[in-house]
Parts: C-alpha cells; sequence; structure tokens
C-alpha cells in the first residue's frame, strides 16, 4: 500500500448503536480500515444513583441496585447486602447465606449466557445462537419468578439475609434445571467452539496479555482469559464459597475466544456450585432480625462480590443514620472498559464489534 | 477442514426443528401458535381421528395459523398490579407510604372531631396508589405491619392516561382481592395460587404473625 497517501477519518459509533449494547458512544479514528485511536464516550445512561441512594434507607437503596446492572441484578443485590452487613455487623443465617449463593451462581450462568449470546450476534450470526442462549435464561428467570415474583428487577436480597424463603415447588425445579444444564452447554459448545467462522473471527483478536490486564485494573472473565487466575472467590472467599470446591478457568493468551471459552467454562463451574450447595443445604431461618430502619454505627466499609462481570464492590460511608452518607460503586463494566483504547489499536474495523463485544459491558452499570 | 463445524450445527439445528419434544415454543402474546395435537387435545380427541375430521384446521396448524389463548404460567409469588387491600385491617397507619423508595402513596385519614376508642381505626379519606410510577419492589407489603396490603398478580393494566393509572381508594376497594404470596408466607403455607384460584376473603388470608427462629426451622422441611 505504499504511494497512497490516506488520511485519517473519525467515525462516530453510537450512542445509538445496535452493537454498543446501550447507549454507548465511541469516538473512533480509521486510517483506510485500521483503527488508529479510539476513545469512549459514555454517561449517556447516568441516573446517579450513588447520588440517589444518599436519600434513601438501607433497605430501599436494594431496588436501585437492581438497576444498575440489569442483567445480574442478584450480584449486584448480594455485593450490596454484604456491604450494609459490614457496616452495620449483622450476621447472616446460614441457609440465607446458601440460598443467596446459588441465586448468584444462577445469575451468573444468566449473566454469561446473554454475553456469549451477544457476542455470536456481534459476528453476525444474527438471533439463532443468541435464542439457543434465551433458552436456558427463560428457564433461570423462571425460577427467579418463583424466588421472588419478578424476572428482572428482583429485589430478593435484604440487609441480614433474603426477604423470604424459596417455596417449596422451587427445589425440584432447580434440580431439573442443574441436571438439563451441561447437556444445554454441551450442545451450545458444539455449535459454536469448533465453528470455522467463529475461529477465524475471533482466535488471536484484540490480544490482551496478562500486565496489561493487570495494569488496567480489570476483573471478571476478562482477567481471567488472559492467564491471571484471581477470582475473589478463591482469593477472598465470602459467604459459603470456602465450603464449595470447585476450578477457577483461565485462558491462554488473551484473546476474543479465550474471553467466550472462560465464560462457558465458568458456567459449568457454577453449576458444580449450586449441585455442592444444594447438598449441604439445611433449614434454619433465612433472615437475621434486623429493623426497616437500619442504623449503622458512624464508620465505613467496603465488600466486594465476583460478579458476572468482574469484582463488583460497594464503599459505603454512615455516619449513624438512617440513610448513607455516601454510596461509590466499583462498577466492573465501567473499569474493564479502560484497556479498550489498547485492545482496538491496529485492528480492522470489522474486528471492532467484537472485540468490544467480548469484554462484556453492561451501560446500566456503566453509567450508573 | 473448512465446512464440518458448520454442517454439524445445521445438523444441530435441523435437530431442534424436527424433533417435536425439543421444538422451541412460539408465544405470541396473548395467544400461542398451536399444533394439530394441540387442538386435538383441547377437543379431546385422539389426533389422528382430528387430523381426518377437521383437515382444513389440520393444515392451517400445520402452518402455523391456529392459535390457541393460552398464557405462560405465572408463579404465586408474582409481583403485580391491582393491590389487593383489606379495608377492615387497614389503620391508615401510613407504614406502606414510609417506606415506599419513590413515594407514590398518599394516605389521608380522618380525625375530626371523633374520639377513637381502643380498637377503632382511622376513616380511610385518600389511598392513592400512582401506579404509573410505581415499579413493583414490594416494599410497602413488606412494611405493612397489619398485612392489610398485598401485591395483586395483574400485569395489564394499559391505559390512555396517566390519571387513570392512579388507583384511588374506590377502585382499591372494589379490586378482586387476589393476594400474591409475595412476603406473605402464611399465603404461601395454604398454596394458594391467585392466578388459579379464586378471591380470598380476609378470613382466608389471615394475619402474618412474625415467626421465631424456632418456628423458621420448622416452617421448612429440610431440602
Amino acid at each position: 500500500m505504499t504511494g497512497i497517501r490516506t488520511e485519517p477519518i473519525t467515525i462516530n459509533l453510537g450512542p445509538q448503536h445496535p452493537s454498543t449494547h446501550g447507549v454507548f458512544r465511541l469516538r473512533v479514528t480509521f486510517d483506510g480500515e485500521e483503527i488508529i485511536d479510539a476513545e469512549p464516550v459514555f454517561g449517556y445512561l447516568h441516573r446517579g444513583t450513588e447520588k440517589l441512594a444518599e436519600t434513601r434507607n438501607y433497605v430501599q437503596i436494594v431496588t436501585l441496585t437492581d438497576r444498575m446492572d440489569y442483567l445480574a441484578s442478584m450480584s449486584n443485590n448480594l455485593a450490596y447486602v454484604r456491604t450494609v452487613e459490614k457496616l452495620a455487623d449483622i450476621e447472616v443465617p446460614e441457609r440465607a447465606q446458601y440460598i443467596r449463593v446459588i441465586s448468584a451462581e444462577l445469575q451468573r450462568i444468566a449473566s454469561h449466557l446473554m454475553a456469549t449470546g451477544f457476542l455470536l450476534n456481534d459476528l453476525g450470526a444474527l438471533a439463532t445462537p443468541l435464542v439457543y442462549c434465551f433458552r436456558e435464561r427463560e428457564r433461570i428467570l423462571d425460577l427467579f419468578e418463583m424466588l421472588c415474583g419478578a424476572r428482572i428487577t428482583l429485589s430478593y436480597m435484604r440487609p441480614g439475609g433474603v426477604f423470604q424463603d424459596a417455596p417449596e415447588d422451587f427445589w425440584p425445579s432447580l434440580d431439573s434445571l442443574i441436571g438439563d444444564l451441561p447437556h444445554y452447554f454441551d450442545e451450545l459448545e458444539s455449535l459454536i467452539t469448533s465453528n470455522e467462522i467463529v475461529l477465524a473471527r475471533t482466535k488471536n483478536v484484540g490480544l490482551l496479555t496478562d500486565e496489561q490486564a493487570i495494569d488496567n485494573s480489570m476483573s471478571g472473565p476478562n482477567l481471567r482469559a488472559s492467564g491471571v487466575k484471581w477470582d475473589l472467590r478463591k482469593a477472598d472467599p465470602y459467604e459459603i464459597y470456602d465450603r464449595v470446591k470447585f476450578e477457577v478457568p483461565i485462558g491462554a493468551i488473551g484473546d476474543t475466544f479465550d474471553r467466550y471459552l472462560v465464560r462457558i467454562l465458568e458456567m459449568r463451574e457454577s453449576v458444580k456450585i449450586i449441585e455442592q450447595c444444594l447438598e449441604q443445604i439445611e433449614s434454619g431461618p433465612i433472615r437475621a432480625n434486623t429493623p426497616f430502619f437500619i442504623r449503622p454505627p458512624a464508620g465505613e466499609a467496603y465488600a466486594a462480590v465476583e460478579g458476572p462481570k468482574g469484582e463488583l464492590g460497594f464503599y459505603m460511608v454512615s455516619d449513624g443514620g438512617v440513610a448513607p452518607y455516601r454510596c461509590k460503586v466499583r462498577a466492573p463494566s465501567f473499569i474493564n472498559l479502560t484497556p479498550l483504547r489498547d485492545m482496538l489499536k491496529g485492528w480492522k474495523m470489522g474486528d471492532l464489534i467484537i472485540i468490544f463485544g467480548s469484554i462484556d459491558i453492561v451501560l446500566g452499570e456503566v453509567d450508573r | 477442514m473448512y465446512g464440518t463445524g458448520i454442517i454439524k450445527g445445521l445438523g444441530i439445528t435441523m435437530k431442534n426443528l424436527v424433533l417435536p419434544t425439543r421444538q422451541f415454543n412460539i408465544h405470541q402474546y396473548p395467544n400461542r401458535k398451536a399444533s394439530p395435537a394441540d387442538l386435538a387435545k383441547l377437543e379431546e380427541k385422539n389426533t389422528i381421528s382430528f387430523l381426518f375430521s377437521n383437515p382444513i384446521r389440520s393444515a392451517r396448524a400445520l402452518v402455523g395459523l391456529e392459535t390457541i389463548e393460552e398464557r405462560l404460567p405465572q408463579h404465586a409469588r408474582f409481583r403485580g398490579e391491582e393491590f389487593a387491600w383489606y379495608d377492615q385491617r387497614c389503620t391508615g397507619c401510613a407504614s406502606c407510604a414510609k417506606y415506599c423508595p419513590l413515594g407514590i402513596i398518599k394516605i389521608v385519614t380522618d380525625t375530626s372531631g371523633v374520639n377513637l376508642q381502643e380498637g377503632q381505626s382511622y376513616d380511610i379519606e385518600t389511598f392513592d396508589i400512582d401506579i404509573g410510577r410505581c415499579m413493583f419492589c414490594g416494599l410497602c407489603v413488606e412494611a405493612c405491619p397489619y398485612d392489610a396490603l398485598h401485591m395483586g398478580s395483574g400485569f395489564e393494566e394499559g391505559t390512555y392516561r396517566r390519571s387513570e393509572l392512579v388507583i384511588d381508594v374506590e377502585r382499591l376497594r372494589k379490586a378482586d382481592k387476589k393476594p400474591s404470596t409475595w412476603f406473605r408466607p402464611q399465603l404461601t403455607d395454604k398454596s394458594y395460587d391467585p392466578i388459579k384460584g379464586s378471591e380470598a376473603n380476609w378470613d382466608e388470608v389471615g394475619r402474618h404473625e412474625k415467626p421465631t427462629g424456632d418456628q423458621q426451622r420448622d416452617r421448612w422441611a429440610k431440602r
């Protein structure tokens, strides 16, 4: 291509673009077809969740956390209530911890299924693989409806436990789902993992080395795809994760394919965790005796969980009143966007969407 | 080799398309596309005899033109509209209004010149719930100390105007008393189903006593 003088051209991707998973704007500079610069612009979905939290009491904030990462409300609820429990020093009954872990792992499967489905959607396999992923997710959402009466905005957990025990018909449905899920994953993998088009489009595309990933403080499946064995469930076991055995899958080189594969392997591990929880769970109380207006002593607390997208943490400051003085959310989707420019540089226009899609962000959480 | 993966994938797709047990059910709200077997079941006939007796309907069903009315299964704990409110239990304490994260419940009680005796309750003049802004978190139900307010199970309340979405006290009194079992363990214990079941009066709904730890331990059988 020597001899042809090209001029860089800047293109706006989004904010209203179907491949940006929400309202996200990417200002990309191309030289021919090659990306030479990319600048993420966000804030289009900012709702001021952190500020709103200051005007609500500790139970009412649970409803706000549902709306951050709307594909993984359970994990958000878990991260939030754990922070409040740390702040107010509340002991959680054991059965509640098991139910919380079961529902959080179910939510992880649902979220990873969405990520996989939409990655393939971005690859151009319109709708068909997405429907396969949605079929399993639908059953998980049905379980959530059984558990707490809603499918997306769950508000299931409360500081001190969960609001109500699972109905009796929940357990047989969960058992049958757990039996079916590995077969679903096998089917999904035989559709995708050996597909030449997927391999050609994703192998060695969008490389992120382990140093880069740590340097950009990434977390979750994206970090593990780069070969870093870091999982909060192992590194800092919360709830009852120290009582269950599971592997932390890692990727080989940190390309788009690894990020996809790590999610599939993680879903299989989640099924194992739920199976072990079902063996260990015993009857008992499901909620500590907490008042509706919790007044934690003045102080601060940070607690994090391994959400589907990465380390999801809440930092809360209490001044002794019924509402927090300050609430800060460490949103994994937002921080995982940091290395986007490094990942995109040098790749072609056609790779942009899948590299971006493989990070798996939810804009409700990026902007909060 | 190129192509084998694609053929394998197409095989899985075809398997799901052809095998009847693995077919996706296409739900078209509010009706569902029906196969000849579904139609035969509806008329309580054998599928083969239905095919011969109603060839035109069967042919229409095979190409997906016949629909039957069928709702998606809905669970008893579903948090929905048309709150079931029991007038005789409500004291107008406005706990629900206080606990609502959005502040969309408005309660006005009449206290004018009456010396209330113990056991009596205030007359409720206004009880507005603006479900146009409600997010159905159910905290009002959790807050109610007398179990007077329950979530409903409906979700088809589309109206033309926002003002029609404000449920006032008259509408609450007249509404179907089909309480959802959200945060009402006493209804779960009776395995009451608001979707299939009939209306529940106050005696059936009963009072939710806060269970002690031992009761909670006994209530749920070991899994």
